[in-house]
């Protein structure tokens, strides 16, 4: 199958500071990836470019085929904004039946839409009193028009609460099994360690990090934390065992690098009734990102 | 097409709940009404049928408000996008940038149709209540009627360029306010004080019909002036309007609206969000 997104060697220099440094990627279509980094690494210049907005210096940008940007291309894509704004003189229907129009659509949809990201009571409301909450969904409904091949989201969930957020990732979830490919940047990135297939970590235009959450653990290869609570009186013939453990509250800590845990599993496990309990925390997501963003020493 | 008439639809949506329909016709309405009023005083005199001295007044009227309403509606349609931050969506549609563009004309060439019709039927009949005879005067008006939308649409292209420039609305604004000014006041102070200096020179007969005719405002009153017969009627380039061929001046005032529409798009294309 064709790749929804396949860009190559992409580079974008503003006044002499190099923005995206040889990026390559390349989405399957149902492929959910999200975009992290550092403010300035190169996200939205990375998405604007993918959408034709702005230009680049070298490399190609791809869209199901056509250069970005191109009238093919951008019947394909679906955007939305990081500040998703419209008119506030339009109501929401008005502003979402304009934008169905414009990608050839009946503007007659445009109460089935709202619907769907639970604004049909709003819809008859002018957008100046909207929340922003509410315009974001605006933005969203805007994003569903047409059946889009590939959606790019800015920080999508950014003024939503948790329930809309949820509600926003089974909708996502939804455009994935059909076929859709989405591209989203976020902050939160336990939101993202759920709802992704593949992260790109993007840091000072480079991209230095790009898989799945699990490869991307191997590769970062960061110590995994062990918590064992020994039972009463073998704490200290245990701790004895294991060099590096330091004791909290009666129970031992100790963090080993990726290949020792199975042995240490297997050495603790040795202890039999002697341990109460066995706790393997992996490194969190947020560890393993400041372990890729970090390796240029920002 | 669809896609030019879905944006002219939003475009005239917001016009109306911006009040810019309200103003424009409010505006159009009185100031044709107190011309008709006051243009009622020398009609004896000029032996012209009353509507032909209406039209007269009404040029001059005309030369300077439909400028100013179409700066003021057009000055914010790029500028405007840019600072709420709706253009970068909007581009990503699969919409030329011309096609945004012609959307928006059109629908503020709507509302300003709609102002200078409701203005200059309010004139017209003011004139016949007072004088039957001005049916005379009936061409003359319809000629003023669609030049002065032609010269309005110069002006919203003019606008737009100049929003697409700018980029922020305060700096449009001014721009716009510099170009009404230049445009409509100043020029053609500029001409007769050259006119003034140069006496009979190659200025005055050479180089001054064409600075006339390369101002989308004086070409407008010198084609209504010298089309009309009600030329006398007129002070200031009324002269000039007999030693120009009409054709000349209709043909500007035809080609300045492509000509700003075009300058408009180039300038539009320069943006980037």
């Amino acid at each position: 199958m064709t790749s929804t997104l396949k860009i190559s060697a992409l580079t974008k220099a503003f006044a002499g500071v190099t923005v995206l440094d040889r990026v390559s990627l390349d989405i399957a279509p149902g492929q959910r990836i999200a975009l992290l980094g550092h403010n300035g690494a190169g996200k939205s210049t990375m998405m604007k470019i993918i959408l034709g907005l702005i230009p680049f210096d070298s490399g190609t940008v791809e869209v199901c085929g056509n250069r970005s940007g191109s009238a093919p291309a951008r019947t394909q894509v679906a955007y939305l904004p990081e500040n998703a704004a419209f008119h506030p003189a339009l109501t929401g229907q008005e502003q979402i039946a304009h934008y169905l129009s414009l990608r050839g659509e009946s503007p007659k949809l445009a109460m089935n839409l709202l619907e769907r990201v639970g604004l049909h009571e709003a819809a008859r409301r002018r957008i100046g009193t909207y929340s922003k909450g509410m315009r974001q969904r605006v933005g969203l409904a805007q994003a569903l028009i047409g059946k889009p091949r590939l959606l790019v989201l800015d920080e999508p969930t950014s003024g939503l609460d948790p329930v809309s957020r949820r509600d926003f990732y089974a909708l996502l979830d939804g455009l994935a099994t059909e076929g859709a490919s989405i591209l989203l940047s976020s902050h939160a990135l336990t939101e993202v360690e759920a709802r992704t297939d593949r992260i790109l970590i993007l840091s000072g235009g480079r991209m230095v990090a790009f898989g799945a959450l699990g490869d991307l653990r191997r590769t970062a290869d960061l110590p995994v934390a062990v918590h064992v609570t020994p039972r009463n009186g073998y704490a200290t013939e245990i701790a004895a065992a294991l060099p590096g453990a330091i004791r909290v509250n009666g129970d031992l800590r100790l963090n080993c690098p990726q290949d020792e845990k199975l042995p240490i599993l297997a050495q603790i496990a040795s202890f039999g009734d002697k341990v109460a309990d066995i706790e393997v925390v992996p490194p969190s997501l947020e560890a393993i990102y400041s372990h890729f963003s970090q390796r240029d020493g920002q | 097409m669809n896609r030019i008439l879905a944006t002219a639809r939003s475009e005239f949506r917001i016009s109306l709940r911006n009040r810019w329909v309200a103003i424009a016709v409010i505006l159009m309405g009185l100031f044709s009404l107190v011309l008709s009023a006051v243009g009622s005083a020398p009609t004896g005199e000029l032996g012209g049928d009353r509507l032909s001295v209406t039209v007269a007044s009404l040029t001059s009227l005309t030369v300077y408000l439909v400028p100013l309403l179409a700066l003021l509606m057009s000055f914010d349609a790029v500028a405007g996008e840019v600072e709420r931050g709706t253009l970068p969506l909007l581009l990503t549609y699969p919409v030329a940038r011309v096609e945004i563009l012609l959307g928006k004309f059109l629908a503020h060439l709507a509302v300003l149709t709609i102002a200078v019709a409701v203005g200059f039927v309010l004139a017209a009949a003011a004139a016949f209540r007072t004088d039957t005879t001005s049916v005379e005067g009936l061409p003359a008006l319809w000629r003023l009627g669609w030049s002065s939308i032609l010269l309005g649409a110069t002006f919203l292209g003019a606008g737009y360029a100049l929003s697409s420039l700018a980029r922020r609305p305060s700096g449009a604004a001014g721009l716009a306010m510099g170009l009404w000014l230049g445009a409509v006041v100043l020029y053609d102070l500029g001409l007769l004080s050259a006119v003034v200096a140069d006496g009979d020179g190659w200025f005055t007969t050479t180089a001054f019909p064409f600075a006339l005719l390369a101002n989308p405002a004086d070409a407008f009153r010198l084609y209504n002036l010298a089309a009309s017969q009600a030329t006398s009627a007129a002070a200031g380039v009324s002269g000039a309007a007999n030693a120009i061929p009409i054709w000349q001046s209709a043909a500007s005032v035809l080609l300045w609206p492509i000509v700003a529409l075009a300058f408009a798009t180039a300038a539009f294309r320069k943006v980037t969000p």
